[in-house]
This record gives structure tokens, sequence and C-alpha cells, in this order.
């Protein structure tokens, strides 16, 4: 603002109706700070030694007032919105353990260690045992099963596809994203469950002698198919976000290992690997966080076992999880007791999906930061 | 690389034997990877294809409901579950939308670094991770358990809230992001209060990012069953109150008729209310993806 303010006395106050009142309404007593406006007016051109020149009567800068209601109202509308937002996470926490705290004190029996689920009647006895075990173990084979395979086809996307067929994949991958899961359990039980049967006899002849891999009653229903459907429902995320990582590894570094004779499996394994490892690991804890809690298509597919049925820590052996559990007994929901534990179920969930994400989001930083 | 080049006195050996194996076999593992990836999705969508494409060709299926209908007994529609889906997407965004953008005007436009900015992005991170059904719960501790309102319609949306929420935040703080500086200060340069600049200088131009964001937001939530079982009770009829404690969703739907033998006319019902929802929201993906190839804001 190079404006000199040679005349002050000659300042003309800006005629109001000049301005656009809806740009730039001048009538309020406060000014705009950081951008002076400046007073203009229509030179008249006039005519020096033959060259039309135009006259530069500096009137001065004009600090025109602004209104700043409407920023006062619109910050304090996006204040509020965060405001909401955080409160309403914490509220989740809080509103849920308050709901969850009379019934843990009323349980007869451990919480975290026992097997029991009896809520109806007047004596409780729960424990998360048997759901923990479910949970994690179809969870963490889940991301076993799917993070091989994100990994080989973000590598195939951003290192071995040419651009023009990685983009209508990377499309089709999306999409499988955006499959709804109530479709993927319905197709897993009915079509998936019965491909799988004879992988798992076989599986169960072969290996069968150890717990993990044990024969149990019903194998259609089992935490082995839940977990191969989770672990598609998964692959989308991985794939992207290893797909994003690897495709930011510095053109330098490829280059460096492609000038050393390097192969493009070499310039994979010295270059873009360990770029996006701590990407690869983040994403993949994400994909269990969604595993985790993923809730329709793992009650569809598994079998529920008798109440009082021995454990079996086999794979091809049915169960259920927190979610597969809450929204299998919904319907339930109608003495607070009986509520109060399944949503202490529900708040176990959200703290160990809380710590997943947590740990991804630690290690995505501090990968960005090496 | 090598082939290119005529001058003779360059020797470029070929990689030895068991480098080349290795190099080969990866290539043979990202193939079958992408394989594997895909087969998944064209089975599924079959699947769901082959056994309902022959009732959404009728008129009767988008036109009425299943009252009346008993898994025996053939007709009916969808259009009390489509109905139902909708209303409650909507008014899911209708709360979502605005809380998020103005959220997202928040994080990049009023607080940028701010402790406030950085606890709002912290609690949207945990947000994004939180299971469809501990959103039932919340919304089911907080709605039926304390204020005693029974379940219903709006009671799902809210929940959804929770779901759509961070999806429309992130993907408008992202676009928000990519809105150049020399925009906003050419504004101010011109006097435009802040406020006046975010409405009609900064959002315009990140509109086409904003409303992909809406469109991914809108088909997850409508894709969600959980919230559904928890918090309404699944109806055959037609209802356009989101005030009563029945209504009818796409979801709610499959999982009312998912345990009937195949033989039976409600068998092939649910494959066709699968292919509608499947419909609906690869549709919503496909308009996301279009406005976001025609809109001109791109990736610096």
């Amino acid at each position: 603002m190079a404006v000199t303010d040679t005349d002050a006395t000659e300042r003309v106050e800006p005629e109001p109706a000049v301005l656009d009142p809806s740009i730039s309404p001048v009538h309020h007593e406060t000014r705009h700070s950081p951008v002076p406006e400046v007073a203009y007016h229509v030179p008249a051109p006039a005519k020096i030694d033959g060259v039309e020149r135009v006259e530069v009567r500096s009137r001065g800068v004009k600090l025109a007032k602004i209104s700043r209601t409407g920023d006062r109202v619109f910050r304090s509308l996006a204040t509020t919105s965060g405001l909401l937002i955080v409160l309403l996470v914490l509220f989740v926490g809080i509103f849920l353990l308050a709901l969850a705290l009379p019934s843990l004190q009323a349980d007869q029996d451990n919480f975290l260690t026992s097997r029991n689920w009896t809520v109806a009647g007047n004596e409780l006895r729960f424990g998360i045992a048997g759901l923990f075990w479910t949970t994690v173990l179809s969870s963490i084979l889940a991301m076993v099963l799917a993070v091989p395979v994100a990994v080989g086809v973000a590598l195939c996307l951003t290192m071995y596809l040419h651009k023009r067929v990685s983009g209508p994949v990377s499309f089709v991958v999306d999409l499988l994203a955006a499959v709804p899961s109530i479709i993927f359990g319905l197709w897993g039980l009915t079509v998936l469950g019965p491909f799988l049967a004879p992988a798992a006899e076989w599986l169960i002849s072969k290996i069968g002698w150890i717990p993990l891999f044990g024969r149990s009653v019903d194998p259609k229903g089992s935490i082995f198919v839940a977990s191969v459907v989770l672990a598609i429902m998964i692959l989308p995320i991985v794939i992207a976000i290893s797909r994003d990582v690897f495709a930011q590894t510095p053109r330098e570094h490829i280059e460096a290992a492609l000038a050393l004779g390097a192969t493009r499996w070499e310039v994979i394994r010295t270059a873009v690997l360990p770029h996006g490892r701590s990407g690869v690991i983040s994403a993949s804890m994400l994909g269990l966080g969604r595993a985790l809690g993923e809730t329709i298509a793992v009650m569809i597919i598994l079998t529920t076992p008798a109440q009082g049925s021995p454990f079996t820590p086999s794979i091809f052996a049915g169960g259920e999880t927190f979610a597969s559990k809450i929204a299998n007994n919904a319907a339930e929901f109608d003495s607070p007791s009986k509520t109060g534990a399944y949503i202490a179920a529900g708040l176990v969930l959200f703290v160990v999906t809380f710590a997943v994400n947590a740990i991804a989001r630690i290690i995505a930083d501090r990968g960005a930061k090496s | 690389m090598s082939a290119t080049t005529t001058d003779t006195r360059l020797e470029f050996s070929r990689p030895s034997g068991v480098r080349t194996i290795k190099n080969s076999l990866a290539t043979v593992f990202v193939t079958i990877a992408t394989l594997i990836t895909i087969i998944p999705l064209a089975w599924v969508l079959s699947t769901v294809i082959i056994k309902g494409y022959r009732l959404i060709l009728n008129s009767t299926w988008w036109l009425q409901s299943q009252r009346g209908i008993t898994p025996r007994r053939e007709g009916g529609g969808a259009y009390h579950a489509i109905v139902g889906t909708v209303e409650m997407a909507l008014i899911c965004a209708a709360i979502a939308v605005p809380l998020g953008v103005m959220g997202a005007i928040l994080l990049i436009e009023y607080g940028r670094g701010t402790k406030i900015a950085r606890g709002v992005s912290f609690m949207v991170d945990i947000l994004s991770g939180i299971p469809s059904i501990v959103a039932a719960l919340f919304i089911y501790a907080l709605f039926i358990t304390i204020f005693g309102l029974g379940r219903s319609a709006v009671a799902v949306s809210l929940a959804l809230v929770l779901l759509m929420l961070p999806v429309v935040l992130r993907s408008t703080e992202e676009m928000l992001k990519l809105v150049p500086d020399s925009l906003r200060e050419a504004s101010y340069a011109l006097g435009v209060p802040k406020w006046k600049t975010i409405v009609k200088v900064v959002l315009p131009t990140a509109f086409g990012g904003i409303m992909t964001g809406v469109m991914l937001g809108l088909a997850r939530v409508m894709g969600e069953t959980a919230p559904l079982l928890i918090l309404v009770s699944y109806a055959v009829g037609i209802n356009f109150s989101p005030t009563s404690d029945t209504m009818a969703a796409l979801p709610t739907m499959i999982n009312a008729g998912r345990d009937q033998p195949p033989q039976l006319p409600g068998y092939e019902r649910v494959w066709a209310a699968a292919l509608t929802l499947i419909m609906i929201v690869m549709l919503l993906n496909l308009l996301a993806r279009f406005i976001a190839r025609v809109t001109t804001l791109k990736e610096k």
C-alpha cells in the first residue's frame, strides 16, 4: 500500500452508494484492520503535450469501516460445531461407562475372565473372555490373510501397471469398499461358506491335531469363513493407504536403484518397501480396527454356540464377537441391568478399537516424520 | 534400459539367474494378488445380480411394500425399505453435512494450529474409527435409556451422523486445504470480510470435493445395518414418519429374510433387496467420482 496521504484536508468520505453494500458494508464503526480500503475515484484523462495522461490526484488511504458482526457469528458457528464434535466423542465414552457401571458392579462373575453370559433374571453372570477370543482371533486372521495380498496389489498398482490400466483397477478396488457389509455377510453365508467347506475339511484332516485347526461342529458358520469375508472387506482400506505410501517413494531412490542395475523386484525391496513400511503397518492396524468392529457380516456368518458349551480354540468353530453379540440380542434390551451388560461389552470394543487406531496413527506419524 | 543403446562398447549384462527368477516370482505374486482382490468383487456382484435381477425388473418391486406378503407368497416390493433407507440417510445428512463443513472450516480457516483445532482433529480421528455398533449403543444409551424416548428412525439417523461426520469433515478439510491462498488474498484485498470470503470464494471453489465427500458418506451410511438393528424395528408396511418406532430399510429387509430356504419366493426377494441396495450405493459412489472428476480443483 504505497499510496501516500498528501493532503488530508481534501479527504472525501466515500459514498456508501458507490460501493456494493453486500461486499463492503461501510456503515459500521469498526475498521477492517489487515487490508486498508483505498478510496477510489475516476481520474479524468488529460492531454498534456499531446500525450494522454491520467492525472493522479492522490486522495490518500481510506480505511473503510467494515462490519465484523458476520465474522463473529460465523467464527462462533464454526467453533460451536467443533466443540460439539469434541463433546460428542467424550459423551460416547462417558455415557457408555455410566450405563455399564451398575451392571458391572452387579456382575457375579469376573468380567474379564468369565465366558458366561447370563443376563436374564436377577442374577447377572457375564464375562467377555469368549467374546474377546472370537473377536481378536477372527480379526487377526483376517489381517494375516489380507495384508500380503493388499501389499501385492498396491505394488502392482504403483510399480507394475501402466497408469492407464492401474486407474481402472484402483477404481474396482474402491468399488469393493463400497459394497455394504450385509451383502458380504449374505454372500459369505450362502456362497463362500459352502465353497470353503472342502478346503476347511482338508485342513482339519491334515493339521487338525493343532488345537487352533481342530474339528468343530459346524464348519459352515466358522470363524474361518468370517475371517475370509473380513479379509475381503478390509482389503480396500489397506490397499488404498499402501498404494498412496508406495506412490510417494522418492523418485531418486528408485532411479538410484535402477542405475545400480537392480531388477524391478530389487527396486521394490531396497527402495519402495523400506519407504512404505510404516505406512503399511499403519494401514494394517486401521484394517484390524475395522475388522474388530464389523458387526452384521460376522453376525450373519458365525454360528452361535449353545449357552454353556465347552470352549474350542479352533478357527473352525463358531462363536460370537463383541459386535455380533450385541446386535444378536438387540431385541432383548428391556431392563437396565441387561442393557448395561451389553453396553459394557460395547465399551470394551470401543476401547480396543480406539487403542488399535491410536497405535496405527502413532506409527503413521512416526513414519511421516522420519 | 539397454535396448535402445547402439554403443557397442557398453556391455549390459543381464542379471544373474537367481535374481531373474526372484524378479519373475515377484511379478507372479503381485499378479495373483490383484486377481485375488478382483475375484471376490466379481463373485459378489454376479451372485447378487443373478439371484436378484428378475424381481427388480418388475415395476411392483419399486412401487409396493411387503405388507401382507408371507415368505411363501410371490409379489410385493421394496418401496417401504427404499423410503426408509433414503429418509434416514437424508435426515442424517441434514445434520452431518453442516456440522462437518463447519468443523472443517474451523480446522482450516479459523483455527489452524490452535489447541481447539487439534482437539477437534483428534476427536474426528476417534470418530472415524468408531465401530457402527458402538455408535448405535451410544445413541441407545443417550436417547432411550437416559432421555426415555422410544426407538425411532430419528435415533438411527443420529447414530449414522456419528459415522458420516468424519467422512464429510475430512474430505471438506482436504478440499479447503487445496483452495489456493491467492484466492483468499485476492478477496481480502478487495475488502471482503473473512466469513464472506469463506462463503462466496472458498466454499464454491471446494464445492465439488465437498459433494464427493457427502456422496461417499451417504453411500456408507445407507449400507449400515448395526444401528438399524438396535434403534428401530423392521416393518413391512410403508411409513414416512421418522418418529414412529418402526421403519423399514433395505439392510434390515435383507436381514429379516435371510434365513429363508432357497425354494421359497421370499428368498429371491432377499437377493433383490441386496441388488437394490448395491445399485443405490454404487450409484452414489459413481456420482461422487464423476463430481470429483469434473471439478476444477485438482491436487497440487
